[in-house]
C-alpha cells in the first residue's frame, strides 16, 4: 500500500454504563481509501465510527478509553477541541438529517457556523460541493426550495454535500445507504468512488456486496471486537477466521 | 346471535355516550359565550359599541355613568406586553436550559420547582406584589405607589413563565437527535447548534407557548386587581397605576346593581376579554395544527 | 503537525490549520458559547428563586400565625381575630365539590378523545374546544357562573354554584392528564383483552382503567389543587365576605381560603393590623395547594423511575 497513514485507533475501548461496547481495537485508515467496517447488528461498528469523531460525548452514561490518532495527535484526550474536530471529520448519518432549511442553506451551514461571512464565496463553495456530491443538475434552479422536498437519495446527497462543504480531511459515513432504494444507493457507492481521491472515507455498512463493492480495506466487528481486517478482496474471498466465513457467506448475522 | 346483537348494540350505545359527554366542553365553551353576551348586550341601549370600546373615561358609578373600556383595553394590553418582554425571555431560556443544558439530576429538581411556581395560587402571588414588592419599588424606584403596572408586570410573569417554559420544553425536546448530530457533526459549536437547527426546528411549538402564556397573563386577575393600582387612566409610564379588564370586573361586580348598566357594562368587558383570550388559543391552536402537517410531510 | 493540502483548506478561518487568523474567531464562538449558557443557567435559577423567595416570604411571616386557634376557630371581632376554620371547610367543600362534578365528565372524555374517537374534523373541534376552555380567563368563569348557576338555574350564592363553576374550569386539567394515564397504557393489553372476547367497553373498565387508575387519580388531585386556588370564578358565585357560621348545605354560602386573604389584604378594617392573619391564611393555602402537587410530582417520579 503506497498511500500514507491518516487516522488510527490504539486499544480502544468503549463502555454504555457497565456494558462494553467496544473491546481493544486498534485499526488503521488510510489516506485516498475506503474502509468498510462490517458485522452483525449490534456489533459495535457505529459506536466505533462514533467514537471516531467523539459524537459519542452526547451520550452521558458513556466512557471510552484507548487513543485515536489523527495525523498523530490523539483526539481523544479531553483538552481537544471537539468542534474544531467536527469540521475536520466529516460525518453522514443512516438516515438523511437535512435541515428544514433551503437546500443553500443547508449546504452553507457549516461555512457560517465556521465564520464565514463572503456571499460571493459560498455561493462558489456551495456550487462546488453540490457538484462534488453529483447533486448540482438536479436542484441547480431550485436552490432556495425547502431541502425537506427532495427524494429520500437526493437527501442523502446533499447530506454528502453538506459534510464536504466544511472540506473534511476524513469522512464517516454510518449506514449512508440504508434507508435508500437501489437505485440511489448505486448513485451515492459511485460517489464514493469518485471522493475516494480526495478523502479518507470510513464507511459503515451491513451490507456485504456494498462492502466489497466500494470499499479497499474491510474490518469485520463482532460482539465488539475485530475479528479480522484487511484488504477487502482477500477478506471476501480468503478469510483467515472460520467467524468471518460464516458472517461473509450468509450463515449468520 | 341475540348476545351477539345486544352486545353489538351496547359497544355503539357506549361510543355515543361518550361522545356527549367529551362534548360538554364545547357546550360549556357556547354556554359561556351565550350568557356573555346576553348579559352583556343590553349596554348598547344605552352607549353606543363604538363608545364602549373607544371610550376613554370609565366612570361607571357617576351620574350621568361613562362606560368607556379603551383605558381598560389599554392596561390590559401594556401590562401583558410588559410582562411578556420579560416572561417569554425568561421562559423559552428556562426551557432551552432544560431540553439542553442541564443534566439529568438537576433536571429532576428544576423541573418540579418550575411546576409548583405554577401551582402557586394567584392570590398568594398577588399577595405578596401587594405586601412584599410594592414597598420595595416604592422605596427604590422613589415612585407614588408600588402598586403600578410593572408590580403587576412581574408578578404577572411568574404566573406565565411556566406555561411557556414546559409547552416550549416539549417542542424543543422533539427536535430529531439527528438535526441535532448533523450539526455538531459539521463543526458547530452546542450554541450554534441551539440558535441556528434547534430553535428554528422548533419555533411554531415555542410561538404556541408564547401565546398561550401571554393569553393566560391576560387573563389573569387576582394578580392585576392585587398589584396593578386600579386607576382607570392611560399610562403614561411602567410606574402608573392601571386598571386591566379582569380587574376591572372582579372588583366592580359585586356593587353592581343587579342588571343595571353597570352589571350589563361588566357582562360586556368580559366578553371584550373573552374574545381577546379566544383569539390568542385559536391562533396558537393553528400554529400547532399547521406544524404537525408539516412535521409529517417532512417523513 | 504536517498535513498535505493545508494551503486550500485555510479558506475557513475557524478551523486550525495552522492559520494564525483562526484564533480569535475560535475564541469568540467559545466565550458566546460560555456566556449564553450562563444566560440560560441565570434564567431557570430566577425562576427557582422566584418559587422559592415566595414559599420562605409566606412560611417565614406565617408560621407564628398557626395555631390551633387558628385552625379549629371562626374569625372573631370583625376579622381582626380568630381563626379560619370557615375558610378551611369552605375551600375543601368547594375543591372536593368541584372534583365530584369534574372529575366524571373529564375521564369519560378522556376514554372518548383516547379509546372511541378517530382522527376527523370532530376529535379537532373537541380538542379545540378544550384547548379554549383552558384558556378562558377565571374572572370569566366568574362571570358565567353568575349568570348560568347563580341565577339562571337560581341556585343563588352557594357551594353547589361555586363548586360547579370551578368544576367546569378544572375540566381541561383532569381531561389532560387522564388522557395522559390512558396513553401510557400498552395497546397489548387492549388487544389481549379483546382477543378474549370482550367487548370495548368491558376492555375499557376491566383492564385500561386499573391499569391507568394512579395517573388518573393524579390528575383528579390537579384539579382540587387548582380549584382550591382559584379565587375570581367564586367571588360572585359561592364565597361570602364574612360567614359566622359552618356551612349546613349545598345551598349555603361560604368562607373559602383565597377570597378571605383578598378579602384581608385589601378591604378589611384594619389591614396593617391583620398581616399576621393574612400571611397565615396565605400559608395554610400554599401548604394546601402545594401539597397536593408535591404529592403528584413525587409519585410522577417514581412512575417514571420504575418505567
Amino acid at each position: 500500500m503506497n498511500t500514507s497513514l491518516k487516522m488510527r485507533s490504539k486499544n480502544l475501548n468503549f463502555f454504555y454504563g457497565d456494558f462494553q461496547a467496544l473491546d481493544d481495537i486498534s485499526l488503521e485508515f488510510y489516506e485516498k481509501q475506503v474502509t468498510a467496517l462490517i458485522g452483525p447488528s449490534g456489533c459495535g461498528k457505529s459506536t466505533f465510527l462514533r467514537c471516531l469523531n467523539r459524537m459519542n460525548d452526547l451520550i452521558p452514561s458513556a466512557r471510552v478509553d484507548g487513543r485515536i490518532y489523527l495525523d498523530d495527535s490523539d483526539i481523544n484526550l479531553p483538552a481537544v477541541d471537539v468542534v474544531n474536530l467536527r469540521s475536520r471529520i466529516g460525518m453522514v448519518f443512516q438516515k438523511p438529517n437535512p435541515f428544514p432549511k433551503s437546500i443553500f442553506d443547508n449546504i452553507a451551514y457549516g461555512l457560517r457556523v465556521n465564520g464565514v461571512k463572503d456571499r460571493s464565496y459560498i455561493t462558489l463553495r456551495v456550487e462546488e460541493s453540490l457538484k462534488r456530491a453529483a447533486l448540482w443538475e438536479e436542484v441547480k434552479d431550485r436552490l432556495h426550495n425547502s431541502a425537506l422536498g427532495l427524494s429520500g437519495g437526493q437527501q442523502q446527497r446533499l447530506c454528502i454535500a453538506r459534510a464536504l462543504a466544511v472540506e473534511p480531511e476524513v469522512l464517516l459515513m454510518d449506514e449512508p445507504c440504508s434507508a435508500l432504494d437501489p437505485i440511489a444507493t448505486q448513485k451515492i457507492e459511485e460517489l464514493i468512488h469518485e471522493l475516494k481521491t480526495g478523502y479518507t472515507i470510513i464507511i459503515v455498512t451491513h451490507n456485504m456486496q456494498q462492502a466489497a463493492r466500494v470499499s479497499d480495506i474491510t474490518a469485520f466487528f463482532y460482539t465488539g471486537k475485530i475479528v479480522e481486517s484487511g484488504d477487502t478482496d482477500t477478506l471476501f474471498t480468503r478469510p483467515t477466521f472460520k467467524q468471518t466465513e460464516d458472517y461473509i457467506t450468509g450463515r449468520f448475522g | 346471535m341475540k348476545n351477539v346483537i345486544s352486545k353489538k348494540f351496547a359497544d355503539r350505545f357506549m361510543h355515543v355516550s361518550f361522545f356527549c359527554i367529551a362534548a360538554t366542553s364545547i357546550f360549556v365553551l357556547i354556554a359561556i359565550s351565550f350568557f356573555l353576551f346576553y348579559e352583556g348586550l343590553p349596554v348598547f341601549k344605552s352607549v353606543s359599541v363604538k363608545d364602549f370600546i373607544f371610550g376613554i373615561y370609565w366612570y361607571p358609578t357617576s351620574d350621568p355613568p361613562d362606560f368607556g373600556i379603551f383605558p381598560l383595553i389599554i392596561g390590559s394590553v401594556a401590562v401583558t406586553a410588559l410582562s411578556a418582554a420579560m416572561a417569554v425571555p425568561l421562559g423559552v431560556m428556562t426551557a432551552l436550559y432544560l431540553a439542553e443544558i442541564a443534566g439529568k439530576r438537576l433536571r429532576e429538581i428544576v423541573k418540579p420547582l418550575v411546576e409548583l411556581l405554577a401551582a402557586l395560587p394567584s392570590v398568594v402571588i398577588g399577595f405578596f406584589g401587594m405586601v412584599v414588592v410594592a414597598p420595595f419599588l416604592q422605596k427604590t424606584f422613589d415612585v407614588a405607589t408600588g402598586l403600578n403596572m410593572f408590580n403587576a408586570a412581574l408578578m404577572l410573569t411568574f404566573m406565565s413563565v411556566p406555561t411557556i417554559c414546559s409547552i416550549s420544553e416539549d417542542a424543543i425536546y422533539s427536535v430529531p437527535v439527528s438535526l441535532k448530530e448533523a450539526s455538531l457533526a459539521l463543526g458547530a459549536t452546542h450554541w450554534e447548534t441551539i440558535c441556528r437547527v434547534i430553535i428554528p426546528a422548533s419555533i411554531s411549538g415555542i410561538s404556541t407557548a408564547v401565546i398561550l402564556g401571554i393569553s393566560r397573563a391576560m387573563g389573569e386577575t387576582m394578580v392585576i386587581l392585587m398589584t396593578a393600582g386600579g386607576a382607570a387612566m392611560i399610562p403614561g409610564s411602567i410606574f402608573d397605576p392601571v386598571r386591566p379588564l379582569p380587574a376591572s370586573i372582579a372588583a366592580e361586580m359585586a356593587e353592581a346593581p343587579f342588571r343595571g348598566d353597570h352589571y350589563y357594562a361588566l357582562f360586556a368587558t368580559g366578553a371584550v376579554l373573552f374574545i381577546f383570550t379566544f383569539m390568542f388559543n385559536l391562533l396558537a391552536d393553528y400554529i400547532t395544527h399547521k406544524y404537525r402537517q408539516t412535521g409529517e410531510g417532512s417523513l | 503537525m504536517n498535513k498535505p493540502d493545508t494551503t486550500e483548506k485555510c479558506s475557513i478561518p475557524g478551523k486550525d490549520t495552522g492559520c494564525e487568523c483562526s484564533k480569535p474567531l475560535k475564541q469568540k464562538r467559545v466565550l458566546t458559547q460560555k456566556f449564553m449558557f450562563t444566560m440560560l443557567y441565570i434564567a431557570a435559577a430566577i425562576n427557582c428563586i422566584a418559587l422559592l423567595v415566595v414559599v420562605f416570604f409566606i412560611v417565614g411571616n406565617g408560621w407564628q400565625a398557626i395555631t390551633w386557634t387558628f385552625l379549629t376557630q371562626p374569625p372573631m371581632e370583625s376579622m381582626t381575630k380568630g381563626g379560619t376554620l370557615p375558610c378551611i371547610i369552605g375551600t375543601l367543600c368547594l375543591s372536593l365539590g368541584a372534583a365530584g362534578v369534574a372529575f366524571p365528565i373529564g375521564v369519560s372524555s378522556a376514554i372518548y378523545l383516547n379509546e372511541y374517537a378517530r382522527q376527523g374534523k370532530t376529535l379537532r373541534i373537541i380538542r379545540l374546544g378544550i384547548n379554549n376552555l383552558a384558556g378562558v380567563p377565571s374572572v370569566v368563569f366568574g362571570l358565567f357562573g353568575l349568570a348560568f348557576f347563580v341565577i339562571k338555574l337560581d341556585m343563588g350564592v352557594s357551594i353547589l354554584a361555586g363548586a360547579l363553576t370551578l368544576g367546569v374550569m378544572s375540566l381541561p386539567v383532569i381531561i389532560g392528564t387522564t388522557e395522559e394515564a390512558l396513553k401510557t397504557v400498552p395497546d397489548s393489553y387492549r388487544e389481549a383483552s379483546l382477543a378474549l372476547g370482550a367487548t370495548k367497553l368491558q376492555t375499557i373498565f376491566r383492564v385500561v382503567l386499573p391499569a391507568a387508575l394512579p395517573g388518573i387519580l393524579t390528575g383528579g388531585i390537579l384539579g382540587i389543587s387548582r380549584s382550591a386556588g382559584e379565587t375570581a370564578p367564586i367571588m360572585f358565585t359561592a364565597a361570602v365576605f364574612f360567614s359566622p357560621n359552618l356551612p349546613s348545605s349545598f345551598f349555603d354560602e361560604v368562607m373559602a381560603l383565597p377570597y378571605h386573604i383578598y378579602v384581608l389584604a385589601t378591604a378589611g378594617t384594619e389591614i396593617e393590623a391583620t398581616r399576621p392573619l393574612q400571611y397565615g391564611t396565605a400559608l395554610v393555602l400554599i401548604a394546601l395547594v402545594l401539597g397536593m402537587n408535591m404529592l403528584t410530582i413525587i409519585y410522577r417520579a417514581k412512575l417514571r423511575r420504575n418505567n
